[in-house]
């Protein structure tokens, strides 16, 4: 998308540690995410959504796995996927704290899905040039993924909003309690700015608008309104530098048991 | 425009006709393995609408790969001949053997037959 505008001195490549930052940011945010979907399974509101919801899960879970993997690669410190997935403390999470919120009713689902999907198409589409080839490749398979998520959460969202009065209460609530969360994505500092330079990441500052009209367009379709943008309180700074909500940890108690009470199991 | 008229019509037709059972309108899936091929009957399942039939027919029967297109047709919009008929329709046929292609030899040299 925006590709950094060419500069007479190559900017060096960014650290090590930025890099690995980063890659834990967008493989964190797909991890926590796809694990809150797959708490649907077996209770979806029908047998062909539960179904589509796990689906999504599986995607994410598949896109966390290959990030989480290149981390552990940048890293060097012989660290494996599931080693990052399950022997890690929730500070050491780098996802945004929307992902990380308990799944709520159907329509929380669904509209946390939505901002989230059109989050990640804008996202994976600016990657896709990135200086970093195999961080390019990994968003031109991911966003083919995505494009449907975002096909799929955005048409619920249009029949849940401009469904029964029911439906519209619960996703406008929805909505309405998820909203502040979104600044987060498109919170930046200096891993992100080392990035932006070396043209490995998007400025996400720029991505903001395009997120925003892509949302703002299904929810008028789906007769919803999202409030202006507010400003943040200190307190949603701070998935990316490790700080969560308590939900993270719970999450985590249950995602990490298995692993963490059998080390070094296979199956 | 037309057709989704027709569709509605259907489909409300159906759920007048078929017990109420609280289930959202049922629609056949076909997938098509490829290019070229027929679209097969792969089974069925309940969405509100065209497109939600559509995406719940991806999730439920293409994921696991080996299908390059689909189509779902509401159920009610097949007309489909009855058991008890099936003596009248098709037994007829069945003692004719020069009406099925296999009667015929064909001739060495012709190729995709």
């Amino acid at each position: 998308m925006t590709s950094p505008a060419p500069s007479v001195v190559p900017a060096p490549p960014p650290k090590p540690n930025a890099l690995l930052e980063y890659l834990l940011r967008l493989g964190d945010d797909r991890l926590i995410l796809g694990h809150r979907l797959s708490e649907w399974c077996g209770h979806g509101p029908i047998l062909e959504e539960d179904i589509a919801l796990a689906n999504v899960s599986l995607d994410l879970l598949g896109q966390a796995t290959i990030l989480l993997r290149m981390a552990g690669e940048v890293e060097g410190q012989g660290r494996t996927e599931d080693a990052l997935a399950y022997f890690r403390e929730a500070t050491q999470f780098r996802n945004s704290q929307l992902v990380e919120l308990p799944k709520g009713d159907f329509a929380f689902t669904i509209a946390r899905q939505f901002l989230f999907d059109v989050y990640d198409v804008v996202l994976l589409e600016a990657l896709t040039t990135s200086s970093n080839t195999e961080l390019a490749a990994i968003a031109a398979k991911s966003l083919k993924e995505a494009r449907y998520h975002v096909r799929h959460s955005g048409e619920w969202m249009i029949k849940l909003g401009d469904g029964t009065e029911e439906s519209h209460r619960r996703v406008q609530t929805a909505l309405d309690s998820l909203w502040l969360y979104t600044s987060e994505l498109f919170a930046t500092d200096a891993v992100e700015d080392e990035l932006v330079r070396a043209g490995v990441a998007p400025d996400l500052a720029g991505l903001k608008p395009k997120w925003e009209a892509l949302v703002r367009d299904v929810l008028q379709r789906a007769t919803l309104t999202a409030s202006n943008d507010v400003p943040r309180p200190a307190s949603m700074r701070g998935g990316r530098s490790g700080a969560h909500t308590e939900h993270l940890g719970h999450l985590l108690a249950e995602m990490q048991i298995v692993a963490r009470s059998h080390p070094g199991a296979t199956w | 425009m037309s057709s989704t008229v027709i569709n509605q019509n259907v489909v409300g037709a159906q759920s007048e006709t078929l017990p109420a059972d609280n289930q959202w309108p049922l629609w056949e899936v076909f997938t098509q393995s490829e290019q070229g091929a027929p679209h097969e009957h792969a089974g069925s399942l309940h969405a509100v609408d065209a497109e939600q039939a559509l995406q719940n027919a991806r999730d439920v029967y293409s994921r696991r790969g080996g299908v390059i297109s689909l189509w779902v047709i509401p159920s009610g919009a097949i007309t489909a001949s009855s058991p008890s008929e099936s003596g009248p329709f098709f037994d007829p046929g069945a003692d004719k053997a020069y009406r099925h292609p296999q009667f015929y030899k064909v001739p060495r040299g012709v190729r995709g037959v």
